[in-house]
């Protein structure tokens, strides 16, 4: 078991009160496992990813507990966190066309980084792994903007990966790509995990047809806690919660024909997260609710590994 | 009704102008009345350029384009915009934050029905609305950070409806909204099309193009590889780069070869 997560609550501190962000999740990530984290904005999912790293000076640590491979994870303190930071857990953010450092050459500025760490630079293994994402070794004496946002992204890659960590955490890493290089970012990642530079993974995004592609598990989550998590083939063919069912139902696809067939979407809007109903947060936009779900329904393992929190499931 | 020939747009660029860029390379292709097509093309295509030349931001270098035979360089701009609007991708700028979001539609009645009566108006806004599947109360007398994007799109969809507008350049309009609001502007699309508005939709996105459009053009770096019948173009596509870009997309039943 690479990575426990237990009750993990976080809240954001604002001038009208605490947002609940993330509300209670538990999950677990097997050795090698790729989790794809699935759900629309603000349902917590890149709160998730942060807080596994405490990224943000604005989280209130609230509740909950982490384990990476038997070892208690310090999430909720900064200073802490620093030794498992980029060694044990690494991250490559959402802004990763601008994650570099635009003054210093990337070979210089990859250096500092490991220097920082105590760790000085195997060069064969860095060449290596820039062969691997077929960069150039020549990058190295770069800056970052004589890069393409392609290369940047992939050299973002690569030294997030370069001290193999043991979770990876990538969000929304391909959703400012083209659908070719989405493709090769996804294929990179597989090989990440096969080659072993990265024990188990966790891939945030929005688009479940491009989690499909890479992930072992999608989890769905909806408002800051968790709706269904299951294996990949079951979520998007045998999804449970009436929120996941929604959801796949109204994406469009290449290859149908929609002459005369309409999809639909979800009516309503996600419920505010300054003062989230009591129950479940999905019964106002639910078509199946009904009295019980005033009351919060617990995760349910419905099937093996495959849980869901709905009265209904 | 809307019919580009020949159109190109060649950008200066380096520090005086001295090298230059085609972004758009003798485009030509014809949307009709009720007709949505779609424009697909990954970064760097040319298809907002389209775009921004169909709504006149832009001037095109070479070609023509013209709105029921007439060429738009030659309309007058207000009753050119009268006739064609456009509603872009980022519905969170397109709004003053300082002002409600309602602003919209009075700097329409200024500017196009200064005479028409405060009454009439409000009726014509609520008709408008109702055509976007809005709720007044909902929606009126709000700041734009009070409302979704979903509802801020559609309002720009209403606006531009409050013009009798018969064409609509519909630029990446769902890609900054979440997948379950997403569908429903597609939709409202759709049935606009039904009434007569011809549509063209600027996207990234091959299976919202293939929902939504009955012809599709393809761009590559300027220039149309692919231009036909959606089903034609999704289902036998013949040139090498609409196949490797149909290759490359996610599809929710079906995984990637070789990934």
């Amino acid at each position: 078991m690479t990575l426990s997560v237990q009750d993990l609550r976080v809240y954001y501190r604002t001038l009208r009160g605490e947002v609940k962000a993330l509300d209670g999740v538990s999950f677990e990530l097997a050795d090698g496992e790729i989790l794809g984290l699935a759900g629309e904005s603000g349902c917590g999912k890149t709160t998730l990813g942060k807080s596994l790293i405490r990224m943000d000076g604005r989280m209130k640590h609230v509740g909950g507990r982490v384990e990476l491979d038997g070892e208690e994870l310090p999430i909720g303190d900064t200073v802490k966190m620093n030794p498992f930071r980029f060694t044990e857990v690494s991250i490559i953010p959402q802004y990763s066309m601008s994650a570099m450092n635009p003054t210093r050459k990337i070979g210089r500025m990859v250096r500092e980084l490991l220097d920082s760490r105590g760790v000085t630079v195997d060069t064969e293994e860095l060449h290596r792994r820039l062969d691997l994402v077929e960069l150039d070794r020549d990058v190295l004496k770069r800056y970052p903007m004589e890069l393409s946002g392609g290369m940047k992204q992939r050299m973002v890659m690569v030294i997030s990966t370069l001290l193999n960590p043991s979770l990876l955490i990538a969000d929304e890493i391909t959703s400012a790509l083209d659908v070719s290089t989405q493709k090769a970012v996804v294929t990179t990642l597989k090989g990440f995990r096969d080659l072993g530079f990265v024990k188990s993974m966790i891939f945030i995004t929005h688009d479940i047809s491009l989690t499909n592609q890479l992930a072992d598990t999608i989890m769905v989550m909806y408002a800051g806690k968790l709706a269904e998590k299951a294996p990949s083939d079951a979520v998007v063919n045998r999804p449970r919660h009436p929120y996941t069912q929604l959801l796949i139902s109204s994406l469009p696809e290449v290859g149908v024909r929609y002459a005369d067939k309409k999809l639909t979407g979800i009516p309503g809007n996600p419920p505010s997260l300054l003062d989230p109903p009591v129950g479940c947060r999905f019964q106002d936009r639910c078509p199946l609710a009904f009295d019980k779900c005033r009351e919060e329904p617990p995760v349910v393992e419905v099937e093996k590994d495959h849980y869901v929190a709905c009265w209904k499931a | 009704m809307l019919k580009l020939q020949g159109v190109s747009k060649v950008f200066k660029v380096g520090t005086f102008g001295g090298r230059t860029a085609t972004a758009v390379d003798e485009v030509s292709f014809e949307i009709g009345r009720g007709e949505v097509v779609s424009l697909i093309g990954e970064s760097g295509s040319g298809k907002s350029t389209i775009g921004k030349m169909v709504l006149r931001l832009i001037p095109a270098t070479a070609g023509s384009i013209t709105f029921d035979g007439a060429d738009i360089t030659k309309l007058n701009r207000r009753e050119y915009y009268r006739k064609v609007q456009g509603v872009f991708q980022d519905p969170f700028s397109s709004y003053n934050p300082i002002f409600k979001a309602d602003r919209i539609f009075s700097m329409i009645k200024e500017v196009y029905f200064p005479g028409e009566s405060a009454q009439a108006w409000r009726e014509k806004v609520a008709a408008a609305l109702q055509d976007v599947r809005l709720d007044p109360a909902a929606v009126l007398n709000k700041f734009p950070h009070q409302l979704s994007g979903g509802q801020l799109q559609r309002l720009l969809i209403a606006r531009a409806l409050l013009l009798d507008i018969g064409f609509l350049v519909a630029d990446e309009i769902t890609s900054m909204l979440d997948a379950s609001t997403r569908i429903d502007v597609l939709n409202l699309l759709a049935d606009l099309k039904q009434r007569g508005l011809g549509v063209l939709f600027i996207t990234h996105d091959l299976a919202l193009g293939n929902y939504i459009s009955e012809r599709t053009v393809v761009l590559y770096q300027g220039r149309i590889v692919e231009y036909g019948p959606t089903e034609k173009v999704f289902e036998a596509p013949e040139h090498a780069y609409t196949r490797k870009l149909l290759a490359s997309v996610p599809q929710l039943h079906r995984k990637w070869e070789g990934v």
